[in-house]
């Protein structure tokens, strides 16, 4: 690979997290493959490999899209059917690319590559403009709380590098995504299958002034995702040694959903409302002076009492939501319809409950981004928002102020299959 | 201004700590993988932190081809017995007596395509519901698509047209019954990462990864330790070479290559200047273009 690493710059490296997004046959993986080539992330037997594949397939250029798309059925029907995660690394950021399908029909791995991104990039095809699928994918973005966009206006080879094209899908785009809550949404015109504004600037279109893509991933400033603020320590589990030496260790192990914590905090524990104080929080041996999301970590407490997985230790001053009627927008992945009044299981968190579908509010139309109150139809890929009743309490956060408490999925009862995404309000 | 921020890798870390955690709480009887490569030694590493101080509470599954490098069994013995695990060894030479599976022929006959049935055998025979795997998704295309928690059916499958999605870090692992999950904690790691981690962490590696003296000869292009289970060509020549592995498995379809690398350092080095991926020496991916994805689909690691 093309980089001289020394250890401490590797690990000082910040990690960024992005995926793609925008209609079917867009580019979107072709991008990557570029990409990943003239960054030199790719080696030498991976690129020989799709050489010999794009040439076998009859193709006039190697075909950068086979660089993500590795199962066999995509390779056949030239589509992306399920997300394929990417990493590579520049001196400045490490990056962990999720390319995902364009197909409406598979719009549920969208979905998947999309929720643990930062940064989107949404492909638009110069030719063709915003499509529904761009809007639907540009509205789960926003939904998914994905705070950076950068639209890609793609193959613009296919229009003469026409700046006219460019603004008029600009203007169109910016119309559209005014009525979404996204914080900061850029363009960039591009060639993917040429390579222009990817990594280089070519002399194609000298009319933008603008940076290339990989100068904006290198440098764009990507705040951290998580809260801290609120104190939120879902117990995963808890750990009891079985050994001499550690007689009566009792561990609550997890990972930090929110907040700061410290030895010494007066903490409470949710839903039993016993109140407590941390004795030590560990990695492994390591005592931590303190803990914050992302960590996984294990925390021990002054007092013993009875926590199980599911609980929560927060501060007494700041509890989440507890309740079992909760409101939500959801994103439907089945092939099923959503049932009103039927009964799913809910993972949320640790916790495992069932729940029904009390109330169907309504479905959004993904083009113009209106309500649809009377319809109450909601099957894949709709987006709707739904009033469900767990048969126990929650404990939750509105999901734009925790991604990790705000969110959760329904699960079909019958199949096991995750059917819907949830995003609590 | 004090930033509440952590290194990636301390990052990749805390992911597959919790990982690991959320599979001992979803499942009753899960194992751990282990191969006595780089990465299923991470992934044990991460075990042993994410429930210390208590011990890993999975036993460590060994899928044994009857074809390993003697370093290879030397260190898993030392290792289990260092950090008190059980070992469970699933042989393909037994499902070769029994004759669940019957021996490849000829020079490039490998043991690698037979261990699935062995370790399929052996989830059932222990009734594992959960197998922890150290496949990671940079290793390869097909590995690339796998979810955290990958869905297998009775018969061991995996159905890479219809997974089910896998939303932030919430993972599904309900099943019925006779179906498994495979679950992958380093599936966001990359081989430098875990040669960093490795480094960092101080993490004992078998001997392989380092440089040394070996007999060896060269096929297609990939050189190949000379041992009584490789037949030779004619025109193959066994002469000893200065090398390593990058990648440790079956002895008969492990490439290594030329290095002087002896320490994690050098070794951290030469994967950063790599200009072909690990599994460039892995003869068992080299057999079709969807070599792994095919193995996969049926149950393979
Ligand atoms: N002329 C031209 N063709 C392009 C460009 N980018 C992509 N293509 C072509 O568009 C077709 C689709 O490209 P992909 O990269 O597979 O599209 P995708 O968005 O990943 O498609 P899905 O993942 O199936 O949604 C391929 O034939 C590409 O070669 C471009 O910039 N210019
Ligand atoms: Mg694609």
């Amino acid at each position: 690979m093309n980089k001289e690493l020394d250890n401490k710059a590797y690990l000082g490296m910040e990690l960024l997290r992005f995926t793609t997004a925008g209609s079917v046959d867009d580019g979107k993986s072709t991008l990557i493959g570029r990409l990943l080539y003239d960054t030199k992330s790719i080696f030498i037997d991976q690129y020989e490999a799709i050489v010999a594949t794009s040439k076998r397939k009859g193709d006039d250029y190697v075909n950068l899209a086979l660089l993500t798309d590795g199962l066999r059925a995509e390779r056949e029907q030239g589509i992306t059917i399920d997300v394929a995660y990417r990493y590579f690394a520049t001196p400045k950021r490490k990056f962990i690319i999720a390319d995902t399908p364009g197909h409406i029909q598979y719009t549920r791995n969208m979905v998947t590559g999309a929720s643990t991104a930062n940064l989107a990039l949404i492909l638009v095809d110069a030719r063709k403009g915003l499509l529904e699928q761009t809007q639907r994918h540009t509205f789960i973005a926003a939904l998914l709380g994905i705070s950076h966009i950068v639209f890609c206006i793609n193959k613009m080879d296919l229009v003469d590098y026409s700046q006219e094209v460019y603004d008029e899908i600009r203007v169109e785009i910016e119309g559209f995504a005014s009525k979404l809550d996204v914080k900061d949404i850029q363009f960039i015109p591009v060639s993917a299958l040429i390579g222009d504004n990817v990594v280089h600037k070519l002399k194609n279109m000298n009319w933008y002034q603008g940076a290339t893509l990989m100068y904006l991933l290198e440098t764009i400033h990507i705040g951290s995702d998580h809260n801290h603020i609120d104190c939120r320590f879902p117990v995963q589990t808890v750990i009891r040694p079985q050994n001499n030496a550690y007689h009566d260790y009792r561990g609550y192990a997890g990972r930090i959903a929110g907040g700061i914590f410290k030895p010494g905090d007066e903490v409470l524990v949710l839903p039993s409302g016993f109140s407590s104080k941390i004795k030590s929080i560990n990695n492994f041996e390591r005592e931590l002076q303190e803990a914050y999301a992302p960590m996984s970590v294990t925390i021990q407490l002054e007092d013993e009492l009875d926590i199980s997985r599911g609980d929560m230790i927060v501060r007494e001053h700041n509890q989440p939501h507890m309740g079992q009627d909760i409101e939500m927008m959801i994103c439907w992945m089945n092939q099923k319809k959503i049932v009103q009044n039927g009964k799913y299981i809910v993972r949320h968190i640790t916790n495992e409950v069932k729940c029904v579908v009390k109330e169907i509010n309504y479905k959004v139309n993904i083009n113009t981004l209106h309500r649809i109150e009377e319809d109450k139809d909601i099957g894949m890929n709709d987006i709707a928002r739904i009033r469900i009743r767990t048969t126990k309490p929650l404990l939750f956060d509105r999901y734009t102020r925790n991604r990790i408490t705000g969110s959760l999925v329904l699960i079909d009862e019958g199949t096991n299959e995750t059917v819907g995404a949830g995003m609590i309000l | 201004m004090i930033s509440y921020s952590i290194t990636h890798l301390e990052e990749l870390e805390a992911e597959a700590i919790y990982v690991l955690r959320e599979v001992f709480a979803q499942f009753d009887n899960a194992a751990l993988l282990f191969s006595g490569g780089k990465d299923s030694i991470v992934v044990s590493h991460l075990a042993r932190k994410a429930f210390w101080p208590a011990r890993i509470p999975f036993p460590l599954l060994h899928i044994d081809t009857g074809h390993n490098f003697p370093e290879t069994l030397t260190f898993r013995d030392s290792y289990i017995k260092k950090i008190g695990a059980e070992l469970i060894v699933g042989s393909v030479q037994e499902s070769i007596d029994q004759g669940r599976v019957v021996e490849e022929k000829g020079y490039n006959a490998s043991r690698n395509v037979l261990q699935t049935v062995t370790l399929l055998d052996t989830i059932e025979k222990y009734k594992f519901d959960c197998a922890i795997g150290g496949a990671r998704r940079d290793e390869e295309k097909a590995r690339a698509k796998e979810r955290f928690f990958s869905h297998r059916d009775e018969f061991g499958q995996w159905d890479p047209k219809n997974q089910r999605p896998e939303l932030w870090n919430i993972f599904n692992g309900r099943k019925h019954h006779g179906e498994h999950f495979r679950v992958f904690p380093i599936s966001n790691w990359t081989e430098m990462d875990i040669w960093q981690y490795i480094y960092h962490e101080k993490i004992e590696i078998p001997s392989l990864y380092f440089s040394h003296q070996r007999k060896s000869f060269e096929r297609d292009g990939v050189i190949m330790a000379a041992t009584e289970f490789m037949q030779l060509k004619d025109g193959e020549e066994i002469k000893v070479r200065t090398l390593r592995f990058r990648t440790i498995g079956d002895a008969t379809c492990t490439g290594a290559i030329i290095s002087k690398a002896n320490t994690i350092e050098e070794i951290i080095q030469e994967v950063a200047a790599a200009r072909t991926t690990e599994r460039g020496t892995r003869a068992d991916d080299k057999r079709s273009e969807a070599a792994m994805e095919d193995r996969k689909k049926e149950g393979y690691f």
